[in-house]
């Protein structure tokens, strides 16, 4: 019989229970080289098997018919089949051949971005991460290049649901550090910049051995993302200590016109500011941060309005662009009503006198929503530090761990007992 | 003391401009005159006079207090108590800027330093001699005697740094407090001379340690040293108290440094720019050392006085007008602006402190400045946090503001939270990567 056909009986045949499975398993991995061998063969096995029941064996034959040079037309015909396989494919199954399912679902992701239609991969890679994922705690490298198509795509919204999961499983390091940097790009998107400081923050300070274009890249968006959100960023205190000794030394030497800009920014003159950025445009541009530094300039106005909340109760719209020097009243009035639009200040203009009225914060702490939210935040601080003494918990039980503290402890105390040698390895 | 206010009362009345008299009530205020050179020159001895006189002969052509004439009286009284002394460098500098402005006897004299000069040499050489011969003969007593000498011959010829080691060298041959007390007060001397006040709070402290206790005399000279290290330090709070101490005995007695003016004037400037209103008034108004001190400078008291009850306009008057002469003060001058920022803000602040609104109108009249101007000292003082209140710039009227605690305290809690939740997780997360990172490395050296 033709190795392929048999090869299909048995596919069909050892899908049900766990044990064909593994079988399965074992007899497809000595398959996968004679399986390469027959690329061409493979489209009509292909609508032999289902992918719901047949899913590990589909993923084998899948990768073996794409894993050879495919043009645009071919294209055109394997995206729908890889999209319907991983919208279908059973979880449990898949998960047996990790790498397998990475590789094709990267293949995904080049042949859309071949056709140039990147939303046509938002929805299959989502899926196909949420099934990846041992728990939503997990990492996977299929996250990472979801959120790249989610970018080029502009579905920021979708890229959101999955940030909103918090991470702790990582297997590549390389996958955070790009998973966390486009997730940062995402939320500079939608405005929500605390959250993208968290995460380039994540990349900045990541473990890392030696210096790569990703911590750079991060480490710019960083600061213009801190001068934005909190209106200051000092080089001192730029890094904490448990940053790596790679990054603090040398991260700065890659983004000097952007720690100038912070330096600009801090001594708050706004006409030293737009005239630095108007010099350095080039540079900005060619890092793609030219929207980025534009917000960073309407964030010193923003921020120096809010001060005058604080020592008024009342000012005219001519003082109010005196102070911050805007150029007239009216521009004056527009920046006063697009931060009273975001909720930024609370604030009345009367335009019959020309003057504002800034107004307390309302938020009065004590409506249900408020106690639900505290309520909220609560629980999840004492969930955290329930996994927080798990961690340290299971650190102290695990065997290499023991082994570097026994190997380096010095024998003065008598008291302290010796680690047992069989955990010397 | 009765000798010092026969002398002290019309040479003071000369200094400082008559504030006169003993009703509180408002009065025309008598503007500053300028300053009596010669009055002011005799309060001092020794080198600060010197030192005094050609700083006012360089300062007084600044533009702040403008009065170019009485820099030829300064050089002149300055080259004439050097002629008295011995030191020939400061001779030719005092030569050279009056530059035969004041003809011919005021010229440098190249006999007389000659003279002066040669003199020097044979009397070091003396003193050398007399020295080796104590060394050899190892009495300490003699040697501590001879390295004095010593310095006291530095310090006349003006050679401050020579001085100093040979005072410091003194120290190894003091036997009794009163002798490293002695040294404490010549090292002193010469760091204030020389600027260096780190060491004269050193060694202020050390004759404080001395263990028999000090004469009222030599107390209230080491306070006064104290005082104007920390002033030098810009420690105004400190100062203040340390001027405060100071008792009355100490009269001219340190007149080679500084003067009883100048300790009333001092003190009661720093204690106004730094010390609250409870402070103010149980260390400075109820006190009856300081007041003794207080009585030589009219004007420094009743603009204390002034600030007290709240007459804020006439004791910034005061302040105006005492603001000329005291630029021309070699201690003083780089923090009258300071000291006088300070007070004027402590005014608004204590100015607003009481009320819950207040019209702009009245405030710019009891200070005697404008509406506009007022309202961007009170801008910078609420940015700065000093003052706790909000400007209505439509009907211009201050409220006070009072921070809702509560609120405050639930925006804090929130904050907390997130940032524990925040730290945590990066946290767990990096701790993970290491974990990996150890692993896979673990798992290479297998």
């Amino acid at each position: 019989m033709d190795p392929l056909e048999a090869l299909v009986a048995q596919i069909q045949g050892l899908s049900s229970t766990p044990g064909d499975i593994s079988r399965l398993h074992v007899i497809l991995k000595q398959a996968d080289d004679s399986l390469r061998s027959e690329s061409t063969r493979l489209s009509p096995v292909l609508a032999q098997l289902a992918p719901s029941e047949h899913s590990l064996g589909f993923l084998y034959v899948l990768d073996a018919f794409t894993s050879g040079q495919i043009s645009k037309q071919q294209a055109e015909t394997t995206v729908p089949i890889i999209t319907g396989f991983i919208n279908a494919c059973n979880a449990e199954q898949i998960r047996l051949a990790p790498e397998k399912f990475v590789l094709v679902c990267k293949r995904l992701k080049d042949q859309v971005m071949m056709l140039e239609a990147p939303i046509r991969g938002v929805g299959p890679l989502f899926n196909a991460a949420r099934k990846l994922q041992l728990s939503t705690e997990h990492l996977t490298p299929l996250h990472s290049d979801f959120l790249l198509l989610c970018l080029l795509a502009k579905c920021y919204k979708t890229g959101l649901s999955i940030l909103e999961d918090d991470i702790f499983e990582v297997d590549q390091p390389r996958d955070l550090f790009l998973y966390c940097y486009y997730g940062g790009m995402i939320c500079i998107g939608l405005k929500r910049f605390q959250k993208a400081l968290d995460l380039l923050h994540n990349v900045v300070t990541a473990p890392m051995s030696s210096l790569n274009a990703i911590a750079v890249e991060a480490y710019k968006k960083y600061i213009l993302v801190s001068l934005i959100h909190h209106g200051q960023w000092q080089i001192s205190t730029s890094l904490p200590k448990y940053a790596s000794s790679v990054a603090q030394r040398s991260l700065k030497n890659f983004c000097q016109p952007y720690i100038e800009l912070a330096n600009i920014y801090g001594t708050e003159k706004i006409a030293e500011l737009e005239a630095y950025v108007q010099t350095n445009t080039e540079k900005f541009e060619n890092d793609n941060n030219l929207g980025l530094v534009k917000q960073v300039v309407l964030s010193m106005y923003k921020r120096n309005i809010q001060r005058l909340t604080q020592t008024y109760l009342t000012l005219s719209l001519q003082d109010i662009a005196n102070t911050v020097q805007l150029n007239s009243p009216k521009e004056a009035e527009m920046h006063v009503l697009q931060m009273i639009q975001d909720g930024e200040i609370y604030a009345t203009i009367n335009q019959r006198d020309g003057m504002v009225r800034f107004l307390e914060d309302p938020e009065q702490y004590k409506t249900c929503e408020m106690i639900e939210h505290i309520d909220s935040s609560i629980q999840r601080i004492m969930a955290l530090s329930r996994k927080l003494t798990a961690m340290d918990e299971q650190i102290s039980c695990d065997q290499l761990y023991l082994s570097k503290v026994g190997r380096e402890r010095q024998r003065y105390d008598f008291d302290d007992f010796d680690v047992p040698t069989k955990f010397n390895i | 003391m009765d000798a010092d206010d026969d002398t002290c009362a019309p040479i003071t009345d000369e200094i400082r401009a008559n504030g006169g008299g003993e009703q509180r009530t408002r009065r025309p205020i008598i503007s500053g005159d300028q300053l009596d050179i010669e009055a002011y020159a005799s309060l001092y001895s020794g080198r600060t006079k010197i030192m005094r006189l050609l700083f006012i002969a360089d300062h007084c052509s600044d533009e702040k207090i403008g009065n170019p004439s009485m820099k030829l009286d300064a050089l002149r009284m300055a080259y004439d108590e050097i002629k008295k002394g011995e030191n020939t460098q400061l001779m030719r500098e005092v030569a050279q800027k009056i530059n035969g402005r004041l003809g011919p006897s005021y010229e440098l004299d190249s006999a007389w330093c000659d003279t002066v000069d040669r003199r020097a040499e044979q009397k070091k050489e003396k003193l050398e001699n007399e020295l080796n011969a104590y060394r050899t003969n190892l009495i300490k007593e003699s040697i501590r005697m001879g390295y004095n000498d010593f310095g006291d011959f530095y310090y006349a010829h003006g050679q401050l740094g020579d001085a100093f080691k040979s005072y410091v060298r003194t120290r190894d041959y003091c036997t009794t407090s009163k002798h490293i007390v002695h040294m404490c007060m010549s090292v002193i001397l010469v760091s204030i001379e020389m600027g260096q006040f780190t060491h004269v709070t050193s060694y202020v402290n050390k004759a404080e340690q001395a263990p028999d206790a000090l004469d009222p005399i030599t107390a209230a000279k080491l306070r006064c040293a104290a005082g104007l290290a920390n002033l030098e330090a810009k420690k105004y709070k400190l100062a203040a108290r340390k001027f405060l101490e100071t008792n009355p005995e100490l009269g001219s007695h340190f007149s080679e440094v500084i003067a009883p003016q100048d300790v009333a004037t001092y003190g009661g400037l720093c204690a106004l720019a730094t010390f609250d209103r409870t402070e103010l008034k149980s260390k400075v108004i109820d006190n009856l050392n300081f007041r003794n001190f207080l009585e030589l400078v009219p004007e420094v008291r009743e603009l204390i006085n002034d600030f007290y009850s709240s007459h804020y306009a006439s004791c910034l008057q005061y302040l105006g007008n005492l603001k000329a002469n005291l630029l021309l003060d070699i201690h003083l001058h780089d923090h009258v602006e300071t000291l006088y920022d300070q007070i004027r803000h402590k005014a608004l602040i204590q100015y607003t402190l009481p009320f819950v609104s207040v019209d702009l109108n009245m405030m710019a009249n009891a200070f005697k400045t404008t509406v506009a101007e007022l309202q961007k000292e009170l801008e910078a003082l609420i940015t700065d946090n000093q003052i706790q209140a909000r400007i209505d710039s439509h009907n211009k009227i201050l409220y006070a503001r009072h921070a809702d605690q509560r609120n405050a305290t639930f925006q804090r809690v929130l904050e907390t939270g997130r940032e524990f939740d925040r730290d945590v997780r990066s946290m767990l997360l990096r701790s993970n990567l290491v974990k990996h990172d150890y692993n896979v490395r673990h798992l290479r050296k297998l």
